[in-house]
């Protein structure tokens, strides 16, 4: 066995070959269990069930590569994924949706001119709060007068608008709509809401105790999820937004097309299957394009000197500092960017689903998740990232019935009207969150490095 | 004199009265976190699944005793059930921590690391939970509803407004009482307390100075168990029992503790009065009280809310922004336990 010296030359290409071809080959192994499973679904279930599998599998890597951008990287704990991924899925909506001119009508200057006084009023306080620094406790007085003065005009000029708006047509839109761009656009979009989001979030609760930013991700994305929720104007609410353009051809219109018909005629398929198949790899090219983009981009920044920086800082704060970084401004940085890739994965999920339901938004599926993806997977690697992704997700899926059957079997010998065989397999359902949690808890204590341990630079 | 006294009535009936109640609960679960916080140094995000087991113990004690027919009507059953469910969250806790937490003390893990692994905790403690009890909407309340109706007051006061006070509120507010007077006597006077506090301040000088560690963690454990079987219980019997709803309590119990000083008692208890009255008074429609005060139709229809309820969760986080941002240590700041 060759072990690489120490002073070989360092990679330079990212898909190259590494010198320590063992571990490669360990990597290259798990990844082709991965791809075992998924096609054993394919023969044993449905092949449509495998691809969406691998949809969601996809938008599961890219959600998790942005958890380990933050976790990994800088060992920040972002508690609140799921607001993230909301924002993303908002962006979709206001993004590809048809605007509905008798709202804007309605409303659309009040709800403008609101939303400016409300920009206003906070611009306004943080000039007071640097300015007035020498007022002492008459500082607090003045920004209490501001805000009070602005929100209560906020107020009135948003309250009848909203009425206005949420009265056009409720059944169908009451909302403002979106600006009808394609929907690929949103992905990008959805990044941007995210980073702006997590800006504000950082500025607040970085630079101090590192548990107070989990606290205060986990107070703003159950915000931003209120907000979704009870914004009708905005999303619609619990109305859901249902019917988004898609950036891929329907079923319907494929089934129709000569084209495909001739091509179908050669395999052995029937049309509505490989219709809705052909959808899916759309989808999952598309998505593919997105995932290998952001891994080439954070495995770059990772090799180049920012990644020795933010390994240095990661590892000793204090020495980080004393060397000149900028502590506190570095953990901004990578925390608006990780919150990005959550929401361009956010975005996609809404994309991939057709609608935006906020209420589908639980913080167990969409924060912990996720933070069971990356450390299953191998915080600080990428890759490991992206294979916890897949991994975690196929058996968040495929838990249920695995649990269903295994409490079936269990209970066989009872009558099958007995209260403990009833009970257990109503209940059912309930331990993949048992599950979750223990692997989490197992993987923490037993192999805290992960499937895909970091690669020591 | 009545103009005056009926926005009153209506204040304290509609504010004071459930924000005494919720500020309790909120209290008596910060205090859990801070215990933590202040002895085992993390932010411990399984507390409200915690105080959820505990709250589950109880009502499965209850069912159990009103089975066998035990009863001390008119109070409810489940304060009768109470120190079974102290009992089971103490097991609960002591077994956590031999299987999961000792191991990262002994390594000196950091913090994040507790978080995380507290995170896990919280979802197998949730998942039991749901599998025990299943996820619906409980009620075990089965003593009297009232300890004050709101039309007797009319009748006595001679008011228009009526003030309803619900026994489960009085019984909130009067536990809470007996509980923290109770903590506040054992953390002064007694030797364990102060070894306890001396721990917490500086864990290696209370090493050097003969404080056994495992002890004073395993108090540490009993108490923070019992402060979450008391608040999970009184929570549920205050609003009805339902497991989903004690995962979002992490949030305004953990901004509790955060606003009146992480690790200091006294501002747990403070910080949760401070969030319930600040959800309370923001999400008030203050119609009622303008139009008293005012006259009608002074101010149209608005119903002069502050914020809708909708975002009642919403109100402690930005407590928690404005504190984060202007005191950061909170309000009791500089000294812990």
């Amino acid at each position: 066995m060759n072990k690489p010296s120490k002073n070989a030359p360092a990679r330079n290409h990212i898909f190259s070959l590494p010198a320590d071809w063992s571990a490669h080959r360990r990597n290259l192994v798990l990844a082709c269990i991965m791809a075992l499973m998924l096609s054993f679904v394919g023969f044993v279930q449905s092949w449509n069930l495998a691809f969406s599998l691998l949809n969601m599998c996809l938008i599961s890597a890219i959600m998790s590569l942005g958890v380990n951008i933050q976790w990994g990287y800088a060992g920040l704990f972002n508690a609140g994924v799921m607001g993230f991924a909301a924002l993303g899925g908002l962006a979709a909506v206001l993004v590809s949706m048809d605007p509905v001119p008798s709202a804007w009508a309605a409303g659309g200057g009040g709800i403008s001119l609101g939303l400016v006084i409300g920009f206003v009023t906070i611009c306004v306080n943080i000039y007071l709060w640097k300015r007035a620094r020498s007022q002492g406790k008459k500082r607090y007085w003045l920004i209490g007068l501001v805000v009070v003065v602005g929100y209560s005009l906020m107020r009135m000029t948003i309250d009848p608008s909203v009425a206005a708006i949420e009265a056009v047509d409720p059944a169908m839109t009451g909302y403002l709509g979106g600006l009808g761009l394609p929907i690929v656009l949103s992905w990008i979009v959805g990044g941007l809401f995210a980073a702006a989001a997590a800006w504000v979030v950082g500025k607040v609760a970085l630079g101090l105790r590192s548990d107070y930013l989990a606290i205060a991700t986990l107070g703003i994305s159950e915000i931003i999820l209120y907000v979704l929720k009870f914004e009708d104007w905005l999303t619609r609410g619990v109305k859901n937004v249902n019917g988004l353009p898609r950036p891929v051809p329907y079923e319907v219109d494929l089934q129709e097309a000569t084209w495909f018909q001739e091509i179908i005629t050669q395999f052995n398929l029937s049309i509505v299957e490989a219709s809705s198949l052909l959808v899916k790899l759309c989808y999952a090219g598309l998505f593919l394009i997105v995932l290998l983009t952001i891994i080439w981009l954070s495995e770059s920044a990772l090799r180049g000197p920012w990644g020795r920086m933010m390994r240095a800082i990661r590892d000793n704060e204090v020495a980080a500092n004393a060397m000149g970084k900028n502590v506190t401004s570095r953990h901004l940085q990578v925390f608006v960017l990780g919150s990005a890739v959550i929401g361009i994965a956010g975005a996609m999920l809404v994309t991939l689903d057709g609608q935006f339901t906020p209420t589908s938004y639980q913080p167990l599926r969409f924060t912990f998740l996720i933070w069971v993806m990356v450390i299953v997977g191998g915080s600080g690697n990428n890759w490991g990232a992206v294979l916890g992704g897949f991994v975690v997700w196929f058996f968040w899926i495929e838990a249920e019935p695995i649990g269903l059957w295994l409490i079936t079997l269990l209970t066989s010998g009872m009558e099958p009207t007995h209260w403990l065989r009833l009970h257990l397999i109503e209940n059912a359902a309930h331990t993949r969150l048992i599950t979750m949690g223990l692997v989490l808890l197992l993987t923490l204590r037993f192999a805290p490095r992960g499937l895909i341990p970091e690669v020591k630079r | 004199m009545e103009m005056l006294l009926n926005p009153l009535v209506l204040l304290a009936n509609f504010v004071l009265v459930p924000g005494l109640a919720y500020g309790s609960q909120l209290a008596l679960g910060a205090l859990g976190v801070t215990m933590v916080y202040a002895v085992l140094n993390f932010s411990n995000f399984s507390h409200g699944e915690v105080m959820s087991f505990g709250a589950m113990i109880t009502i499965l004690s209850t069912y159990w005793l009103k089975s066998i027919g035990l009863s001390i009507s008119p109070l409810p059953t489940a304060l009768l059930a109470l120190p079974l469910g102290i009992l089971g969250t103490i097991g609960l806790c002591l077994l956590l921590d031999r299987l999961v937490f000792r191991f990262y003390r002994h390594q000196r893990a950091s913090s994040v690391t507790y978080l995380i692994v507290s995170i896990g905790v919280m979802f197998v403690i949730g998942g039991v939970i749901r599998f025990v009890i299943g996820p619906n909407d409980r009620n075990f309340n089965d003593g009297d509803r009232f300890l004050l109706k709101a039309r007797e007051f009319k009748e006595i006061s001679g008011l228009s407004e009526g003030l309803a006070i619900k026994s489960s509120q009085a019984i909130t507010v009067f536990t809470a009482v007996i509980v923290v007077a109770a903590i506040f006597w054992f953390l002064n006077r007694t030797r364990t307390g102060k070894s306890m506090r001396a721990y917490a301040d500086n864990q290696d000088l209370a090493l050097l100075s003969g404080i056994n560690p495992d002890r004073v963690v395993s108090i540490t454990w009993i108490i923070t168990a019992g402060l979450a079987a008391v608040a999970g219980t009184l929570y549920g019997l205050d609003k009805s029992y339902k497991p989903l709803v004690y995962l979002h309590l992490v949030l305004p119990i953990f901004a509790a503790a955060i606003v009146g000083g992480v690790g200091n008692p006294l501002g747990a208890i403070v910080g949760g009065f401070v969030i319930a009255f600040s959800e309370l008074l923001l999400t008030f429609a203050y119609k009622k009280v303008a139009a008293y005060l005012f006259g009608e139709g002074l101010f149209g229809d608005g119903l002069l809310q502050i914020l809708s309820t909708d975002y009642k969760f919403a109100v402690s986080f930005m407590i928690l922004v404005v504190v984060l941002l202007i005191k950061p240590t909170g309000i009791f700041s500089g000294k812990s336990l």
